[in-house]
């Protein structure tokens, strides 16, 4: 396979997953900014929410105030935004179309189409139940993409640089969730939390789809510890670190069987494993939970890096 | 339009259906009345759902266009098929033996059959060619020939595509479409099969790989990327034949052999199925600012360790002005008549024939040499007098760039419009693959004009495809 191709492959999973993951953050953003009722908690909910995806600055340049419109619009459509869903669908497919021989018809047509369909949106339209609608098809796009990838692809090397593209980008936004409200889930002495806790914390689990599987995890009430827990350390919860880490080591394992050998993303991925296996929360407060969320991410960059130099991405 | 209405594929002047027709006449009576309609909108959705589209040069708006499919084929008989076949096979033997004379003795050019100057002056002459040995002695594997009919027997060449002629996945995909949409038709003709193009592209590359490539030599398709206008084209014949689809940036040369750069570390490369044009294959070779090609390719191919298709400076050979000479060609190479015509062509550089050709603009097709696409091209009888006079203007100023041949009443054939069926002008591209032997597709892209009375087909100028079918006996 050209390394060309299977860097292709690589960005065009992490482009899928990003869409949803934006998607899913500017729900919780939408869904917080109704309820806040507080004076200018709407803004802050939002703006925590473009911060968590690191487009805070860009924003910051083209609107003064974040409010549902100006942040929806730019998290939607914006093309100078380049994590909007909009930059995300048309690299997907911009990626697609260049690797599409590369691709099952099935891949292929949910790209395309997604893109189709989203080209014909017309951006006015999407306010309210519209725009809760439109979130939920992104998430849609994304699934009949991974759908289509599961069921058609063949397990060869482009399967695995497609799933590691998808579990590389899937723990980075978790772990950006998460540090983007890290200081709501640090253990304090009052462990009832308040209601403005409480309303982080279902930000929290919400932007992971995680706010009903908690309860079957945990039986319990939402506790900063057990939601830090889960988001970490949880093998069984599809969205955590330690889930898409343990995905990205298969993966390269199934890398190393079909090329017969070893090659630096191992060592990196195994730099991030380090960090969770036998790991403890306690362990993981004590080295202070942003710190540690801070260091996942830059470590967790290093597989992409590695994977672009043993492979041969380039271009 | 002057003269007597043009030959129609289906319909003979007396009202009467020709032969092979008559199924689609009967087929087409027994269709619900808003049946068409319904078929050529799905037609449109199968087409934009692949991303079958192409890129419109000088169009802002929407970068990607699909070329409109007509949903009424265009069929051609067995006998004219075999007439046709042969036609084409002779130019194609005698074009490959006129490019091997030209790039090593150039005897055609010492008896004096095609001007020294012609040739030897002309941009598409390749003179690091020279001497070069290609595999089999083949330098055009890929040409897609311009037929057109203006009469029952009267078939004209219009031009021979030996460079990197385009259009192949549309006859692929227009068959594909038909055989979902109209599934009923083709259960009552017999219909020769196009399916096998790829498998016999992958042929036709395997043998023309250089000698010690081993017995399943590896192949690419070398695309100049995603905003090429034929990019889909690109990436369908690659996967159609399993083959790499490669960027210049994919492949590099290193102690004269080609590789790629894949996963593994560098590949050998042993046949390069090129879709960049000659210039910007090799910037060490050719134009030293191509981002396009690969540096050191054009040595690669000289030592004989990569072999390239086509092979460059295969543009002499369909070279406008060359075109006259096509029917001198085969009778100097093969000792045989030309089987299909030529269109007569006035050569401006001569005074009297510029004369002529000044006087009757209004009447006659004007062409430059070396456009292509339909640009730059005059239809005298259906433009204005301002344009005759800027072309008059053209030809004086640079006789030597421009054909002129007298507008032909290409024949029309059926096509679904938004006032219903009608005949519209269409042509035919058949392709024709040269490896161990000539294979010649059963078929082929029928392009239709499908602007009332418009005589230009390209796509690039809104023309659209028909699937076409060639019988079998």
């Amino acid at each position: 396979m050209l390394g060309r191709t299977a860097q292709n492959l690589f960005w065009l999973s992490r482009y899928v997953e990003r869409a949803e993951n934006m998607a899913r953050l500017l729900e919780v953003g939408y869904r917080m900014s109704l309820t806040s009722r507080r004076e200018g908690g709407a803004s802050e909910h939002l703006m925590s929410m473009l911060q968590a995806a690191e487009v805070d600055e860009e924003f910051a340049k083209k609107h003064k105030l974040a409010d549902v419109t100006s942040v929806s619009q730019f998290m939607l459509f914006d093309e100078t935004n380049p994590s909007s869903v909009r930059s995300c669908l048309l690299a997907a497919r911009t990626n697609a179309r260049t690797v599409r021989t590369a691709l099952t018809t099935e891949m292929w047509e949910s790209l395309n189409s997604a893109w189709l369909e989203f080209a014909a949106i017309d951006p006015r339209e999407t306010t309210g139940s519209r725009l809760v609608e439109l979130l939920q098809w992104v998430k849609t796009v994304s699934h009949r993409y991974r759908g289509a990838l599961l069921s058609t692809f063949l397990r060869d090397d482009g399967y695995a640089f497609s799933q590691i593209g998808n579990f590389v980008e899937r723990a980075d936004n978790t772990a950006r969730i998460l540090d983007m409200k890290y200081y709501v889930l640090l253990p304090r002495t009052d462990l009832i939390g308040g209601d403005v806790d409480i309303q982080q914390w279902t930000l929290i689990l919400r932007a992971a789809s995680a706010h009903r599987s908690y309860r079957h995890v945990y039986h319990d009430r939402y506790k900063a510890w057990n939601i830090a827990d889960y988001l970490i350390l949880r093998p069984e919860m599809p969205r955590s670190l330690i889930f898409s880490v343990g995905w990205i080591n298969r993966t390269l394992d199934m890398l190393e069987e079909i090329y017969g050998g070893k090659a630096a993303g191992h060592a990196a991925a195994a730099d991030v494993t380090s960090m969770l296996e036998g790991n403890s929360m306690d362990r993981i407060f004590a080295y202070g939970l942003h710190e540690f969320l801070t260091e996942f991410i830059a470590r967790n960059n290093k597989v992409t890096e590695a994977l672009a130099e043993s492979y041969n991405f380039y271009g | 339009m002057p003269g007597p209405s043009p030959f129609d594929e289906m319909t003979n002047a007396d009202g009467s259906v020709r032969e092979p027709y008559l199924i689609l006449e009967q087929w087409l009576k027994e269709q619900p009345p808003q049946a068409l309609g319904l078929m050529a909108a799905d037609a449109e959705g199968i087409f934009r759902r692949l991303g079958i589209t192409f890129a419109v040069y000088g169009s802002n708006e929407g970068t990607e266009k699909l070329i409109p499919f007509d949903i009424i084929p265009r069929i051609i008989s067995a006998i004219e098929w075999r007439r046709l076949s042969k036609g084409i096979e002779q130019r194609v033997r005698a074009l490959n033996a006129f490019l091997h004379d030209i790039y090593h003795r150039q005897e055609i050019l010492k008896a004096g059959r095609v001007p020294e100057k012609l040739i030897l002056n002309n941009s598409a002459f390749c003179p690091e060619m020279m001497g070069l040995e290609p595999a089999r002695g083949i330098y055009s594997h890929i040409i897609g020939v311009d037929i057109v009919r203006v009469g029952p027997d009267d078939f004209y060449v219009l031009e021979d595509n030996l460079r990197t002629p385009s259009g192949v996945s549309y006859m692929l995909e227009d068959r594909e479409a038909m055989l979902q949409l109209a599934p009923d038709l083709f259960q009552r003709y017999k219909v020769a099969p196009v399916e096998t193009y790829p498998e016999n592209l992958r042929r036709t590359m395997e043998s023309v790989a250089p000698a010690g490539a081993g017995s399943s030599p590896t192949l690419a398709v070398l695309t100049p990327g995603i905003y090429n206008s034929a990019y889909f084209e690109h990436s369908f014949l690659a996967d159609q034949m399993g083959a790499e689809l490669c960027e210049g940036q994919d492949l590099f040369v290193e102690n004269g052999k080609v590789y790629a750069r894949t996963t593994m570390g560098p590949r050998r490369i042993d046949v390069i199925y090129r879709r960049i044009d000659d210039d910007f294959l090799d910037p060490l070779t050719f134009r030293p600012d191509s981002m396009l090609g690969v540096p050191g390719l054009f040595d690669a191919y000289r030592a004989g360790n990569v072999t390239l298709v086509n092979a460059p400076g295969t543009g002499i050979a369909d070279d406008k002005a060359v075109y006259t000479y096509v029917p001198e060609i085969i009778e100097f190479y093969l000792g045989e008549k030309a089987l299909l015509k030529n269109v007569p062509t006035y050569n401006c550089t001569d005074a009297e024939q510029r004369a002529y050709v000044l006087e009757h603009i209004a009447e006659l097709v004007v062409k430059e040499v070396h456009g292509s696409g339909g640009y730059g091209m005059l239809v005298g009888p259906a433009s204005t007098a301002e344009m005759h006079d800027i072309f008059r203007a053209k030809i004086l100023a640079r006789p030597d760039n421009y054909i002129v041949q007298p507008t032909l009443a290409l024949s029309t054939c059926p096509t679904f419009v938004d006032a219903g069926i009608a005949p519209r002008h269409v042509d035919l591209r058949p392709y024709v693959l040269v490896g161990d032997q000539i294979r010649i597709t059963p078929g082929g892209l029928t392009r239709v004009a499908l602007t009332e009375g418009s005589l230009v087909v390209n796509s690039s100028q809104g023309g659209g495809t028909k699937d076409t079918w060639v019988l079998e006996e």
